[in-house]
């Protein structure tokens, strides 16, 4: 039996989509499909309630989170915004100021984003349309950093950075990090290195998929490759740049690793995630500012995941499934 | 001192400097390229186009990931060499073998956990009305740092004195059943605080494994679903016969990924635990060591350690890519 026919079968037998003809066989398929909704209800309450708890706490005042649990809210619920107020401006050393740190995250993440994801691009770009010598090599050995984790550096990186680097007692390059100019820019450099080799390894992969004859008719009308690369590349990867955008940003906005590491602690340069965990650590129990200090955190990412979902996921499918 | 937003406008001016340097940066390279002698000379627009990666990944990666290797068979000052002395210490200090087994424990259930309700979820939604939103609402976590999963359950897990209303969910959990409420997180039987860190990871991954699987059963062939139902499969041969075997290859993928983000877990401990009670793993022992402790050649074999676990799956990962391309 072909296909087709077996397709047409189907539809005939089953109208509706699923039931089969015997009142036994349509109850036994409405429990299995009613336990099915059950079995998903459920997973789905037991993954949205520990968000949803600490989202109704940040809204409650500070002696309440203390004393009640969350689920007493709705017998009783009195709303303030002054957690978050408190979190984001307060005056005390002790409160959050978190606002400062959340200047900071924005200040990361945006050169953190940009650098590597332009650095990618032309590389993957060179090692997919330019004719050279030890092109796969290159690619290769740029494919092979991903194993690499990025503890392996972090000793080393954050050494050259303080004490710059110097051959047989002659200073090549200077330290970078004396004030809190170079502060910044380590935590850009630290995230561009470690962003590339997945970067490259991607956009390498969509790239080659681009039609050659494009490539050729180009090439035969004395397009060189960088009006090559600026007018018919570019626009046609922007879906993949859009995905890969959207991964680094979320990976550098909720990095903690290496902001601990690059930017230090203090307010000057330290992400909202650096804080955070810093809060949650000396002051662990002050509900009422971890609770509003994790939305505040949460909220940007929120906004780039509900808004560019689509990209997002057909980002993960093309790393993990198409490769 | 209170909030003075005049105190953060250098930062702006900093971020104003990056972008700038950004854009000189691009704008340079593509002009270098265009001057660059054309015909024949295709080797110098590679070398402009692939110089700013490739000194990048020297500086930040290559020589970085070599000095850590040596560092590894230094002492803590980098100064005098010790042979493997570095690795015996990871092997014999309970604390650190503890560190070992935690690393283990997480390796062995994340993966299987996340995957297994992924995919359960997966199933059980498909095809449903408002997939869509009962997607999302699994997937959200995938959004959230993994510090900002670690205070949502921290409070989860919070525990308040005997008497006192208990303000985890949790403990009150414990308490309408009937049972004492717990300190989870000094729990250290069974390794119970180390589980329990464990079940946030499971929580934030589970999401990425149901997208994954999610787009695995929305390939399978019509025919083929439609082909089992008329020879009469009920749906629990239908999930082992017909899903099971189609999406092996993107379990396989999913796996291996989640395999790798758990080896390399530090958010997480460090929010909820700073690695207190038993309950440290390998990257943040390698923290500890190297930034907190000052033990260089501790924190390097620890890193190192890391890489040879992280070696084989990466390895493996590659391989299985390369024989579905071929395939396809």
């Amino acid at each position: 039996m072909t296909a087709a026919t077996t397709k047409q079968v189907a539809k005939a037998r089953e109208p509706d989509g699923r039931a089969e003809g015997t009142a036994a066989g349509r109850v036994r398929r409405r429990l299995t499909s009613r336990t099915a909704t059950i079995s998903a209800i459920i997973i789905a309450m037991v993954w949205t309630t520990p968000t949803f708890g600490l989202f109704v706490s940040s809204f409650r005042p500070e002696n309440e989170i203390k004393t009640s649990g969350w689920w007493t809210f709705f017998s009783a619920p009195h709303l303030t915004l002054e957690n978050y107020n408190e979190v984001l401006f307060g005056t005390s050393s002790s409160s959050g100021r978190l606002a400062s740190y959340f200047v900071n995250s924005i200040v990361i993440t945006i050169p953190a984003v940009l650098f590597p994801i332009a650095f990618a691009a032309f590389a993957s770009y060179a090692l997919a349309w330019i004719n050279f010598k030890g092109r796969n090599w290159i690619y290769i050995g740029i494919f092979a950093l991903q194993i690499v984790p990025l503890q392996m550096a972090l000793v080393p990186l954050q050494r050259f950075f303080s004490t710059g680097v110097s051959v047989a007692g002659v200073s090549i390059l200077p330290s970078w990090d004396t004030d809190y100019v170079g502060r910044f820019s380590t935590v850009w450099f630290a995230h561009t290195c470690f962003a590339l080799p997945v970067a490259v390894f991607l956009l390498h992969n969509f790239m080659s998929q681009l039609p050659r004859d494009l490539m050729e008719a180009a090439r035969v009308d004395g397009a060189g490759h960088a009006a090559i690369f600026r007018k018919i590349v570019l626009p046609l990867i922007a879906p993949a740049l859009a995905s890969i955008g959207i991964f680094q940003f979320l990976w550098v906005w909720n990095d903690l690793l290496v902001g601990l590491i690059f930017a230090g602690g203090g307010e000057k340069a330290a992400p909202l995630t650096v804080r955070l965990a810093d809060l949650a650590g000396t002051r662990g129990n002050e509900w009422q500012r971890l609770t509003s200090g994790a939305f505040i955190s949460m909220v940007i990412p929120l906004i780039v995941f509900l808004s560019l979902q689509r990209y997002f996921v057909r980002g993960l499918l093309a790393g993990s499934v198409k490769g | 001192m209170g909030f003075d937003f005049a105190n953060e406008w250098p930062k702006f001016g900093q971020l104003l400097i990056g972008v700038a340097v950004f854009l000189a940066v691009v704008g340079l390279l593509l002009l270098i390229v265009d001057r660059v002698p054309k015909r024949g000379h295709e080797r110098w627009q590679a070398v402009a186009f692939l110089s700013p990666a490739i000194i990048m990944l020297t500086i930040g990666l290559v020589i970085p990931a070599i000095r850590t290797t040596t560092l590894s068979f230094f002492d803590s000052g980098g100064s005098e060499w010790v042979g493997f002395k570095n690795y015996e210490w990871m092997f014999t200090e309970p604390e650190i073998r503890t560190v070992l087994t935690n690393s283990l424990l997480w390796v062995l259930l994340v993966p299987t956990l996340a995957t297994g309700v992924g995919l359960l979820y997966a199933v059980l939604i498909d095809r449903i009305r408002f997939e869509a939103v009962a997607k999302s609402l699994i997937f959200m976590p995938m959004a959230i740092s993994f510090v900002g999963a670690g205070i949502i359950w921290k409070f989860v897990y919070a525990y308040r004195q005997g008497g006192e209303d208990q303000i985890g969910l949790l403990n009150q959990i414990m308490v309408w059943i009937g049972l004492e409420p717990q300190q989870w997180l000094l729990e250290r039987t069974f390794s119970l605080n180390t589980l329990l860190l464990i079940v946030v990871m499971v929580w934030i991954q589970a999401g990425f494994a149901m997208v994954v699987l999610s787009a695995a059963i929305k390939a399978i062939p019509n025919e083929i679903v439609e082909a089992a139902k008329l020879d009469g499969a009920n749906p629990w041969q239908m999930f082992t016969r017909v899903t099971l075997p189609s999406v092996r290859p993107a379990v396989v993928v999913v796996v291996v990924t989640i395999s790798i983000a758990t080896l390399k877990i530090f958010d997480i401990v460090r929010t909820m635990t700073t690695g207190h009670n038993g309950t440290s793993v390998i990257a943040n022992e390698m923290y500890s060591q190297a930034f907190r402790y000052r033990e260089m050649g501790q924190g390097a074999a620890l890193a190192v350690f890391l890489f040879i676990l992280v070696l084989p799956i990466v390895v493996y990962q590659v391989r299985s890519l390369r024989k579905q391309q071929e395939l396809s």
